[in-house]
């Protein structure tokens, strides 16, 4: 078996904030393997941000150990391991969808003709080919976030890390990038981290469900998942989708201490 | 489209000169109060009976109430020589006959010199538009630069900007003529002396609005450069620059009026050439067509030189994407 490519030990993170220390995580043990897809769900405040941003060494563990592709976050953040996708979009409005997608590129230093090629890739892989010229604000919310997936996906880093990518998109529009997520998953092999607090999309897209709780924020429950890698939308609707989402809202219920 | 057009046309248009019609009509009103005892002398002296008929009760009344005792005597308010408030007609006048007729009639104009004329609002609005503009290029440069420093360095983070707060306070006709003077002992004068002024004018407020603008990315634009290990310069240039670039605009149309401003009160001690020259020299004199005159060309300058700044602004913005 490779090296997990993900793996904290007895993890703690505390922010000192002016009404006294907060513990955003505390003593969080888990390991992720290659190929992946593992959700964290959980209320606000449960830390599950928290821990992806500590995987993308933007946050700092107060105590405890965190690797991530064998090096530490940090060497990994500088090794360019991984891409980021935030909340919102956050594409540059001065650029095209095509130069927000260059921009890594550009920092990272790729040749012109790799770059031209790279772009046009991801945009086929995210179904915004011919998007490529246009800016930002002429694009919906959806296709908005799907420019900046291709912009995570564009230089060469196995890991996604997805902070409540489609938590700002209506139902219609989430259902539908849920499914092109899955299939990009297949096709690319990234694994991948994905905070969401839905307890359906987490059930649908990941292969491993890690439950997590507030005050302090810890991991109450991690489910893996006996559903194929394979998943169409109706997938939902089958017994073993409602038992795993039964056990994901009773994680919640437990770790929340009285009922939600 | 050409409908479309001339009603904007319409639009932007109409509302102008509804102002400059109602701000023409109160001069002329106000004309005559400003200017009653001059003209009531001057009907004395040429023989008519003036209520109150001496000088000095006339200089106690108000200047209302000799308008209302002398209503048909006061036909040469809009036609005083040397008044107290020429008429708006008068100061065309001065202003066309300081322009065109000194250019293509004076002796020393362009058409018989071949260079303008140093009588003319053309040549010292050009004086004060060379010393405008080299003072704006100098200021917003230095606002740019300090804005860089203060965004990037810590030092100067907490150190510049009370200063630069402070050296807006002092009255700057106070501080001009001490900054003319020091650079001339140095060996700087005219020109650059002026533009001294203007750019102590100018960097100002664009240094507040570049770091403003410099400081605009929010969290997540600088977590997106971290997460790709970007540098301080990627940063700068990819991030921070293209962001600031509204902001800078809305500076530099600040930055160049107050430049123009700057320019004109550097002239005022130095007094060879330009607007400012013009508006002391006139107020030398009594000739107040003079100073209302370079006072219009000043206001023209200004508010091309902004409209100038906003069509650079359009443009720099449609070709950064800028939604229409």
């Amino acid at each position: 078996m490779a090296d997990p490519v993900i793996q904290a030990s007895d993890l703690s993170l505390t922010f000192q904030t002016g009404d006294g220390p907060v513990h955003a995580l505390k003593d969080v043990n888990l390991t992720v393997d290659k190929g992946d897809f593992v959700s964290f769900i959980g209320p606000s405040g449960c830390g599950k941000t928290t821990f992806l941003r500590a995987i993308a060494a933007l946050e700092h563990p107060t105590s405890g150990t965190l690797s991530v592709n064998g090096m530490s976050a940090d060497e990994a953040r500088k090794a360019r391991a991984y891409g980021y996708v935030f909340q919102a979009a956050g594409l540059y409005p001065w650029r095209t969808i095509g130069g927000n997608i260059r921009l890594p590129l550009e920092i990272m230093g790729y040749g012109r003709a790799d770059m031209y090629d790279r772009v046009k890739n991801v945009l086929e892989l995210v179904e915004l080919a011919g998007f490529e010229k246009k800016y930002p604000w002429q694009l919906s919310g959806g296709m908005q976030q799907r420019a900046s997936i291709a912009r995570a996906l564009a230089f060469d880093a196995d890991l996604l890390l997805m902070d409540e990518p489609f938590g700002a998109l209506d139902e219609i529009v989430r259902d539908r990038l849920n499914e092109e997520l899955l299939a990009l998953w297949a096709r690319t092999e990234k694994t991948i981290a994905f905070v969401t607090h839905s307890i359906p999309e987490a059930v649908y897209l990941s292969t491993k469900i890690v439950v997590m709780s507030p005050r302090p924020g810890r991991i109450t429950d991690v489910i893996d998942s006996p559903l194929p890698r394979e998943r169409p939308l109706d997938i939902r609707d089958t017994p073993e989708f409602i038992e795993i989402a039964h056990r994901v809202r009773d994680g919640l219920r437990a770790g929340h201490g009285d009922a939600v | 489209m050409s409908a479309r057009s001339g009603n904007r046309f319409g639009r932007a248009v109409l509302p102008v000169l509804a102002v400059v019609a109602t701000l023409l009509a109160v001069w002329y009103v106000a004309v005559v109060p400003m200017n009653v005892k001059e003209v009531l002398t001057q009907a004395e002296r040429e023989g008519a009976v003036v209520v109150p008929p001496s000088a000095a009760e006339r200089r106690d009344a108000g200047r209302w109430s000799l308008v209302f005792t002398n209503p048909h005597l006061l036909g040469s308010s809009w036609s005083m020589d040397r008044a107290r408030l020429p008429a708006p007609h008068q100061v065309a006048q001065e202003l066309w006959a300081s322009t065109w007729v000194e250019e293509t009639t004076g002796r020393r104009g362009i058409v018989r010199s071949g260079s303008f004329s140093n009588r003319s609002l053309v040549y010292h609005g050009g004086v004060t538009l060379g010393a405008t503009v080299l003072g704006f290029v100098i200021g917003s440069m230095l606002g740019v630069l300090l804005a860089v420093g203060i965004v990037y360095n810590r030092a100067m983070d907490l150190s510049v900007m009370p200063w630069a707060i402070i050296s807006q306070t002092i009255p700057i006709v106070a501080l001009a003529p001490m900054i003319i003077v020091v650079l001339y002992s140095v060996g700087l004068s005219g020109l650059v002396a002026k533009a001294a002024i203007s750019a102590y004018l100018s960097f100002f407020p664009v240094a507040v609005g570049m770091v403003k603008g410099l400081r605009s990315p929010d969290a997540m634009q600088l977590d997106l450069l971290r997460t790709y290990s970007a540098g301080k310069a990627q940063s700068f240039w990819k991030l921070r620059l293209p962001a600031s670039v509204p902001y800078l605009f809305a500076s530099l149309k600040i930055a160049i009026a107050a430049s123009l401003v700057g320019a004109i009160v550097g002239e005022l001690p130095v007094q060879r050439g330009g607007l400012g020259a013009r508006m002391l020299g006139g107020s030398y004199y009594g000739q107040t067509e003079q100073i209302w005159a370079a006072l219009i060309v000043a206001a023209v300058m200004a508010a091309g030189l902004v409209w100038f700044i906003g069509w650079i602004e359009r443009r720099t913005l449609k070709a950064m994407g800028a939604q229409p």
